[in-house]
């Protein structure tokens, strides 16, 4: 599912349009802009606007009150956690399956890119149902772990030993958030490298660099904007997810709840100060990557102008 | 095919290095976290029978819940696609100050974690609300008329008369995070959209209307079905920003994605798996519409 989340910088820098020689009569324009800003009004910047001033309604002691909560303290540090792992983890995914899709030919690479963009088409909820079915106690893993004669014995009891979960425990919210984190980068590299060829690589090992150093070297600073735009979007999905962390978490309080999951049980228990005071950390994450991409856009934009003025 | 694409494909593959490394890890990684998992609910509804699954998939609340997740996300992708198209003309067509800042707020949904957009939207559209307080008895009042008017029709069950914590409070969020979509994919098409086009059109005696509704809305008809489907698509699945502010009254406000929660939380995993299957199958049906949409749309601007 080509561009369901995010426009790529490819496309971004194409519209630099000013106005036309033909224009609407001014009446025109006008009800549109109306329209244009109502809509922008209401569904954006009221949203936001109301994020922060719930959590600032009762003053900022309350505000700081709600980081004093060592529950609130512990989410924040299994969502950066989650996020430390998961981005990382796709980031290394997004130039690998980048570097064999932009830059070799094989049978079924078509289909391969599709795959790679399927986790978006899923349901977060049936994200988060998949683990259950494969890690969870009734699912694949529970099954090994109650099996009486496994594959590998010695695994199964090292396991049982370790008491070693995924569902209900850390493992899951991972692996969740890496499922629904999965295509960010590599969809940001694909087009991006494909655009770019593979001359300036066929350069450097001509003139003698090995593998790595062509990457290091040749490739990577080619596509670091590219890389950036992925890992921000990726970042801000993993530490925001809530529907598949919220079937594989469990809810133990100090344990497994992320950010999200802390904002629905303050908000569920009536304590609207707190989680509107967590939400406006994860706004201010959401205002940041906006942000950031504007910034890496207008970069973008620039840096291509600046090439096309030198050629 | 020219000689030097020809000698490059034969050179590509053996200069470059890497090939297999990276193919190798790519087909792994995918296939450990996505296909096997995605497999997995395929091949454990497997087990069912025909009958329980039937009973799974189609009781009256579960009909209910498709129902309500395929109209309302119809509605706001709909919705979406008018708005959307307004804003993206605005933001690539007209210059005003604070363009870029606008421009930028658009990829809000995609950025907000769903679960504070689901508080923040409830905050803004409950009866006490922000905006409810006003909205609400005016949402109630209109309701009520339209029962009076056209008694024929259950009007206040079809619609509900609150704006959160009812059907109205899904269509605002499924509204919400399908936002960008529509703009996202209407607005390169309308900056590359070539002047001459009107000018002709202009010059031809066409008035205004009739150049935006016969040259301009046929030309960027590919891109706003697209930007239609992915909002329709997204819609289907949210279950984060809805929970908050549907007030989840089961056969009236209660979501697919959230009655499979509901499942397993009674420990139904039988049931909530059968649904997920019907989900993913919608959703891969979509995919592929999604695609085939996409190329129809670069084919015809290529022309």
């Amino acid at each position: 599912m080509a561009g369901p989340t995010t426009t790529s910088l490819a496309v971004k820098s194409a519209q630099a349009a000013g106005p036309r020689t033909i224009r609407n009569p001014w009446w025109v324009r006008v009800a549109f802009m109306t329209i244009a800003f109502a809509f922008v009004a209401f569904f954006l910047v009221l949203p936001l606007a109301a994020v922060f001033g719930e959590a600032l309604r009762k003053g900022v002691g309350a505000f700081f009150l709600a980081f004093a909560d060592p529950d609130a303290l512990s989410a924040i540090k299994l969502t950066l956690t989650t996020a430390a792992i998961a981005v990382p983890a796709n980031l290394v995914f997004g130039v690998a399956a980048s570097w064999c899709i932009a830059k070799f030919d094989f049978r079924g690479k078509s289909i391969l890119t599709t795959l790679i963009d399927l986790p978006f088409a899923v349901s977060p909820v049936i994200s988060g149902l998949i683990y259950v079915l494969v890690f969870g106690a009734q699912g694949w893993y529970g099954q090994y772990l109650n099996a009486e004669a496994p594959w590998f014995p010695a695994l199964q009891a090292w396991l049982i030993a370790q008491d070693f979960k995924i569902i209900f425990a850390v493992p899951g919210i991972v692996l969740a958030t890496i499922f629904v984190t999965f295509p960010f980068v590599a969809r940001e590299l694909i087009p991006l490298m494909q655009a770019q060829g593979s001359d300036e690589e066929y350069a450097a090992l001509t003139l003698g660099a090995n593998g790595w150093q062509t990457f290091w070297y040749v490739t990577l600073p080619n596509i670091k904007w590219g890389l950036f735009y992925g890992v921000i979007l990726c970042n801000a999905r993993a530490m925001g997810e809530f529907g598949a962390v919220s079937v594989v978490s469990g809810h133990i309080r100090g344990e497994t709840n992320t950010m999200p999951l802390h904002v629905e049980i303050l908000y569920n228990e009536y304590n609207f100060v707190a989680a509107f005071a967590v939400s406006s950390l994860l706004a201010l994450l959401a205002l940041v990557t906006l942000v950031l991409k504007s910034f890496i856009e207008w970069q973008h934009t620039r840096s291509r102008s600046l090439k096309a003025s030198e050629s | 095919m020219s000689l030097s694409t020809l000698k490059s494909r034969a050179f590509r593959r053996r200069i470059l290095p890497g090939f297999g490394l990276s193919l190798g890890f790519t087909l792994a990684y995918l296939g450990l976290i996505v296909l096997i998992p995605l497999s997995a609910a395929f091949i454990r509804s497997s087990g069912m029978s025909w009958e329980e699954f039937g009973a799974a998939v189609a009781s009256p609340r579960v009909l209910a819940s498709y129902k309500l997740s395929f109209g309302v996300s119809l509605l706001a992708a709909s919705v979406n696609a008018f708005f959307g198209f307004i804003l993206a003309w605005v933001l690539v067509r007209y210059t005003f100050p604070g363009r870029g800042v606008i421009d930028a707020l658009v990829d809000l949904p995609f950025a907000l974690p769903t679960a504070v957009a689901g508080i923040a939207l409830t905050a803004i559209y409950a009866g006490n609300g922000w905006v409810g307080q006003w909205l609400e008895p005016a949402w109630a009042a209109g309701v009520r008329h339209l029962g009076e008017r056209m008694p024929g029709i259950d009007w206040a069950g079809w619609l509900g008369t609150k704006l959160a914590f009812d059907r109205a409070g899904v269509f605002i969020a499924l509204t919400f995070i399908g936002l960008p979509f529509v703009v996202r994919t209407v607005q390169p098409v309308i900056a590359e959209l070539q002047p001459e086009l009107e000018e002709a059109a202009a010059t031809l005696g066409a008035n205004r209307w009739q150049t935006m509704t016969r040259v301009i809305l046929p030309e960027l008809m590919p891109a706003l079905i697209t930007g239609f489907a992915l909002a329709f698509a997204r819609a289907l699945g949210e279950y984060g920003s809805v929970v908050f502010i549907a007030g989840n009254q089961p056969m009236h406000s209660e979501i697919t994605p959230l009655l499979i929660i509901t499942k397993l939380e009674q420990y139904d995993y039988r049931g909530a798996t059968a649904i997920a299957c019907v989900m993913l199958v919608a959703s891969f049906v979509l995919l592929l519409l999604i695609n085939l949409l996409q190329k129809w749309s670069r084919r015809y601007h290529q022309v």
